[in-house]
């Protein structure tokens, strides 16, 4: 990933760094321009507490470049507590099986290498099971 | 107005086209439709094409493609909306024979997949969801499926094995299209036992990526030459909606409202209703976007999609045949040409010459061209015209 894409959206990545509508209130994730629920305009900076359930999940046994390295892994749509929806793999797994509705909780992780081409680790936000935080 | 209608249409097979460039293709299948239209010459080409400045490294099919017909100096444009290109491409020549700029246009769908393999084939293809918030966790389209597949089964809880009828469907149409890539029946055991690619989407559910070109010619009814013998088609209805273009940010992702958005805005222009049309030319992509299609567009209750796979509803001889050559699944999937597919497939029913996969009296039909998982969606109504 190109340098300065992957700086523009570090808060995003490492901090889950989102909005809070001024004028309706809902939280944003990822941060927009334009508030999805009332259409005002929304710039107040909001982070998410990372805490969340699992809305749908997938096993990938194709990846597309750079992630070959993962094979296989889980993708889940994970419900933030406050709200938004967020597309994150799942990590820390063990040999838990994935359910729909099941706690989860952010973590940093590596997500991405450009190998020797660019160079780059991508780090940046995981989710794994909520009971993990207790070891 | 005079009607806008399919003058022409033109195809090469579907497959992987090691031997033949992204350019090649598209000029055989602009030549074949400008040919079965009577030669007449178009004013403008409209392009459907996804990855050709990713995996071909080349942009501007607009000059290109025009240019390599033999047709240097009209308008050339491409249109790029994901696996909905193709379909958005016709649109987009629907509109401007039916605005009376142009008279005559041709409209081509074209994908070159082969130039690249592997992972670096799945991340060009993955740049079509959402780059920095669902590319970037390592997904691709057939995740998305996954996804939207597992939250199916857990909210409507269909026997997983239903589902499948879809790919069997299509394989049993695809036998009689010659221009097909899987031209094989498989059966219900292949489907069962079919490797898992992305949980719970199977090898069976998802359409393999192809290469392929699809060109139709539209034109006025006024305007076709009197050397055309075949029928013609009318374009009725033409709609486009899209939906937001990560998954994540729908609050309810089963219900592809753009794809019921697009057969509604399609329907009304041609003042039918869904349940008018002799057949539906669907997006089966993945065999789940089959099931909420027919949810969206009415046939089915929600969650119950799945069910008229069963009963014999969409076959050739049911009540609502759908795939009715082959379909993604085993046509092929050429992503940015599929729409056009589609198009020359309803077309050739309409016209009588789908040959052992003809449709009895078929006269109207209902195309839908689906990009991602319904972020955009294009819906088109096309009646054989009488006389």
């Amino acid at each position: 990933m190109e340098n300065p894409r992957h700086w523009r959206i570090r808060k995003q990545r490492y901090a889950l760094v989102g909005e809070v509508c001024p004028h309706c209130e809902v939280k944003i994730f990822p941060p927009r321009d334009v508030c999805p629920n009332c259409g005002g305009e929304a710039k107040t900076q909001f982070a998410f507490s990372g805490k969340g359930t699992v809305f749908s999940f997938t096993v990938m046994n194709d990846a597309p470049a750079g992630y070959e390295k993962n094979l296989p892994y889980a993708v889940a749509l994970v419900k933030l507590e406050e709200g938004p929806i967020v597309t994150a793999q799942l990590t820390d797994l063990g040999d838990q099986p994935v359910e729909i509705g099941m706690p989860v909780e952010m973590v940093t992780r590596r997500i991405r290498d450009d190998g020797d081409e660019k160079g780059i680790i991508v780090y940046g936000y995981k989710f794994r099971p909520a009971f993990a935080s207790q070891h | 107005m005079s009607d806008v209608v399919i003058a022409g249409v033109g195809q090469i097979p579907v497959g992987e086209h090691w031997d033949v460039s992204l350019r090649s293709q598209a000029v055989r299948a602009v030549l074949a439709a400008i040919k079965d239209a009577g030669g007449l010459k178009p004013q403008a080409m409209y392009i459907g094409n996804l990855l050709a400045p990713t995996v071909s490294h080349q942009s501007n099919l607009g000059a290109l493609l025009p240019d390599w017909s033999n047709l240097t100096g009209i308008e050339g444009i491409t249109v790029e909306a994901a696996g909905a290109s193709g379909g958005g491409a016709f649109r987009l020549g629907y509109l401007a024979v039916a605005s009376g700029f142009v008279d005559t246009a041709v409209v081509v769908g074209v994908e070159k997949i082969t130039d690249v393999v592997g992972p670096e084939l799945e991340r060009a293809i993955a740049e079509s969801t959402d780059y920095d918030y669902e590319l970037a966790q390592g997904l691709t389209l057939t995740a998305q499926a996954g996804l939207v597949m597992q939250l199916y089964l857990h909210q409507y809880k269909p026997p997983r094995e239903a589902f499948a009828a879809f790919p069997m469907l299509a394989h049993e149409n695809a036998v009689g299209n010659p221009f097909a890539m899987y031209r094989k029946p498989i059966s219900q055991k292949a489907y069962d036992s079919a490797p898992m690619v992305s949980e719970p989407v199977n090898l069976m559910d998802m359409a393999p990526y192809a290469d392929g070109a699809a060109a139709v010619v539209l034109t006025r009814r006024d305007l076709v030459p009197d050397s055309v013998s075949h029928p013609l088609v009318k374009v009725s209805g033409s709609s486009v909606a899209s939906d937001t273009l990560a998954l994540h940010d729908r609050s309810d992702p089963l219900a592809f409202d753009a794809a019921r958005l697009s057969v509604e805005g399609a329907c009304r222009q041609a003042g039918i209703l869904p349940q008018d049309v002799d057949f539906f030319e669907l997006t089966d992509a993945f065999s789940i976007y089959a099931v909420l299609s027919l949810e969206a567009a009415g046939f089915a209750p929600r969650g119950e999609g799945w069910k008229l796979g069963l009963d014999g509803t969409l076959r050739r001889d049911g009540k609502l045949p759908i795939l009715t050559m082959g379909g993604f699944k085993a046509r092929g999937n050429p992503l940015g040409a599929a729409g056009v597919y589609q198009i020359v497939e309803a077309a050739l029913q309409l016209r009588g010459e789908a040959g052992s996969n003809q449709i009895p009296n078929a006269r109207r039909a209902l195309v839908q061209n689906l990009g991602g998982p319904a972020s955009t969606a294009v819906a088109h109504v096309l009646e054989r015209v009488n006389g």
